[in-house]
């Protein structure tokens, strides 16, 4: 094992977002905030509670899953994207260093940034609505398996993508669309029921349901299904990198 | 002796259908500085690229220190330092930590006293806390040599490591290159540069079209293959070359005043007094005398122009 490999990688990740705070920490919060003025203060205050949970309250996981997706994608694909468009990409390519060694390296720095984002996100959340955490080993179970899932899957962005232009489709196009429908700003089961079925398709629901369920203890669906997508998920989004790395798919001519 | 590297029957067909290698053999010594030659697409970068780990071969196989760059790239990658042609580096990073981010990727514990030594030695020390690209092009080349010896390779690659450098850059490179070789790297070097292989090259090999046309030791290649010429200026212009001269094929320059004798210096015989005495017989009076050696690139030119 390349432990120095793995080191210096997730150091120079984690320098990188030290180095622009603002963009990487700040900004988040800061529109996650603006969320629960918006949506937890003003109109929250005029809607009634969601399965005994106060609309405030209710909002959080999800607008916590839509900050840590974002943020897991974004890190993630721009940690690998970058070197490749600048060229740098060629010492990792040339180094002593097996694709485990680089996925802990830059996806465990941008499952990091992420961690630390939701956190905050979660402090922050105390300021505008009071916060149980009913289960508090499995809400930090589904924060550490969310940002490493999705920053597993920004990292197969990064590698496909050749240009910016790709770097922001999926994100934008894909999933802001699936976590807004996702029901981070509702329980599916307020949906006309030909709707509640179209929206157990988005791998979304899933994720944000099982984090909810360790909020309050209310969820869309059994707390077993969504950690068995989240697993799943994630199985997925290895062997995809597994065999991006085996065939040096975008990496390798 | 063992090669330090042995590449066999290397091959590779890109997914364009490009053939940028042909059946490649070759053996590279250990402390030796080899020079590898050749024109733009000629498969220089591809070579080195499928050495170092960076493009995968379609056929063939190769070793570094008796180890296959695939099965055991662990080891020979840790053996490799790689200096590539383009001004390949992150723009914000400090001269300091780039270095330091190499050598901890290839696996080397944190050394101060080495990385100091070396930036000394490439004339960046007082440069170690700057950014990147507030770096001259030379200095970010040298960075670059930087970053591929910061965890004491012992086998060196120089894509083009001259390529856009002033001449006294460039000189200051060659002698970076005889250094470090004296310390026992072995060094392979692509380039264009014809001056540079004959300047600090043991071996030469010239590549084109993907396929390695000769490799042997510089000295030895402009020995087999040099001609030599004799120049003869005369004091009074001439409309043609006598008949009297003819047995020794001379070319007569545009304004007659030059006459040259290309000759193989190997020869026992080369001709030249008899060429001489038959020049005073026919009247012609000589005002200088000049023989030249064709150079490396005379060689290049004309292997290429061969195949």
């Amino acid at each position: 094992m390349n432990t120095h490999a793995v080191k210096v990688i997730y150091k120079y990740e984690m320098l990188r977002a030290w180095d622009t705070l603002l963009q990487s920490f700040a900004s988040p919060v800061i529109s996650t905030s603006l969320y629960f003025v918006v949506f937890g203060s003003a109109i929250g205050s005029r809607i009634e509670q969601i399965e005994g949970v106060s609309y405030g309250a209710f909002i959080v996981p999800g607008l916590m899953m839509l900050a840590l997706l974002t943020q897991s994608i974004s890190n993630a694909s721009f940690g690998i994207f970058f070197p490749k468009f600048t060229g740098t990409i060629y010492e990792v390519m040339s180094a002593p260093i097996s694709f485990v060694e680089i996925l802990l390296g830059y996806v465990g720095a941008a499952a990091t940034k992420s961690l630390i984002i939701g956190l905050i996100i979660l402090s922050t959340a105390g300021f505008f609505v009071p916060l149980e955490i009913a289960h508090p080993v499995w809400m930090m179970g589904f924060l550490v398996l969310t940002c490493i899932s999705f920053s597993l899957f920004g990292f197969i962005i990064g590698l496909w993508a050749d240009n910016f232009e790709k770097l922001q489709l999926i994100p934008l196009l894909v999933i802001t669309p699936l976590v807004f429908l996702g029901g981070s700003f509702y329980s599916v089961s307020m949906l006309p029921p030909a709707w509640q079925t179209v929206t157990l398709f988005n791998p979304v629901v899933y994720l944000i349901s099982g984090f909810r369920w360790s909020f309050f203890e209310v969820s869309d669906v059994s707390v077993g299904l969504s950690l068995s997508m989240v697993l799943v998920f994630l199985a997925a989004c290895l062997l995809i990198v597994w065999w991006m790395f085996k065939t040096g798919y975008r990496l390798k001519q | 002796m063992q090669p330090v590297v042995s590449i066999s029957n290397l091959s590779k067909t890109y997914a364009s259908g490009h053939h940028a290698l042909k059946d490649v053999n070759l053996d590279i010594a250990r402390g030796e500085i080899l020079a590898l030659l050749g024109p733009n697409g000629a498969g220089k970068t591809t070579l080195i690229s499928i050495i170092c780990g960076i493009v995968n071969a379609s056929e063939g196989s190769v070793t570094v220190d008796g180890y296959d760059i695939v099965s055991d790239y662990r080891i020979t990658r840790a053996m490799i330092g790689l200096v590539p042609q383009e001004l390949t580096l992150g723009a914000f990073d400090t001269v300091w930590n780039t270095l330091s981010f190499s050598r901890g990727l290839f696996g080397k514990r944190p050394n101060r006293a080495y990385l100091e030594q070396l930036l000394k030695d490439l004339s960046l020390w007082d440069k170690k806390d700057s950014e990147l690209m507030a770096l001259s092009g030379g200095m970010k080349r040298r960075v670059l040599i930087g970053k591929a010896l910061s965890h004491e390779p012992s086998v060196l690659f120089l894509d083009e490591p001259t390529a856009g450098v002033d001449v006294e850059l460039r000189k200051d490179m060659w002698a970076l290159v005889r250094r470090l070789r004296a310390s026992g790297v072995t060094i392979i070097l692509t380039t264009h540069y014809i001056e540079e292989a004959e300047a600090i090259a043991d071996r030469v090999g010239v590549i084109n079209q993907g396929q390695l046309l000769l490799v042997d030791d510089k000295l030895a290649l402009m020995h087999k293959l040099g001609k030599r010429q004799l120049i003869v200026e005369l004091e009074t212009a001439v409309a043609k070359v006598p008949e009297a001269l003819a047995r020794w094929a001379l070319e007569i320059s545009a304004d007659g005043t030059r006459l040259t004798y290309t000759y193989d210096p190997h020869n026992t015989h080369t001709g030249i007094s008899a060429l001489l005495q038959a020049i005073g017989e026919a009247g012609l009076t000589l005002k200088d005398l000049k023989t030249t050696q064709s150079s490396l690139e005379d060689i290049f030119v004309s292997l290429v122009k061969r195949k």
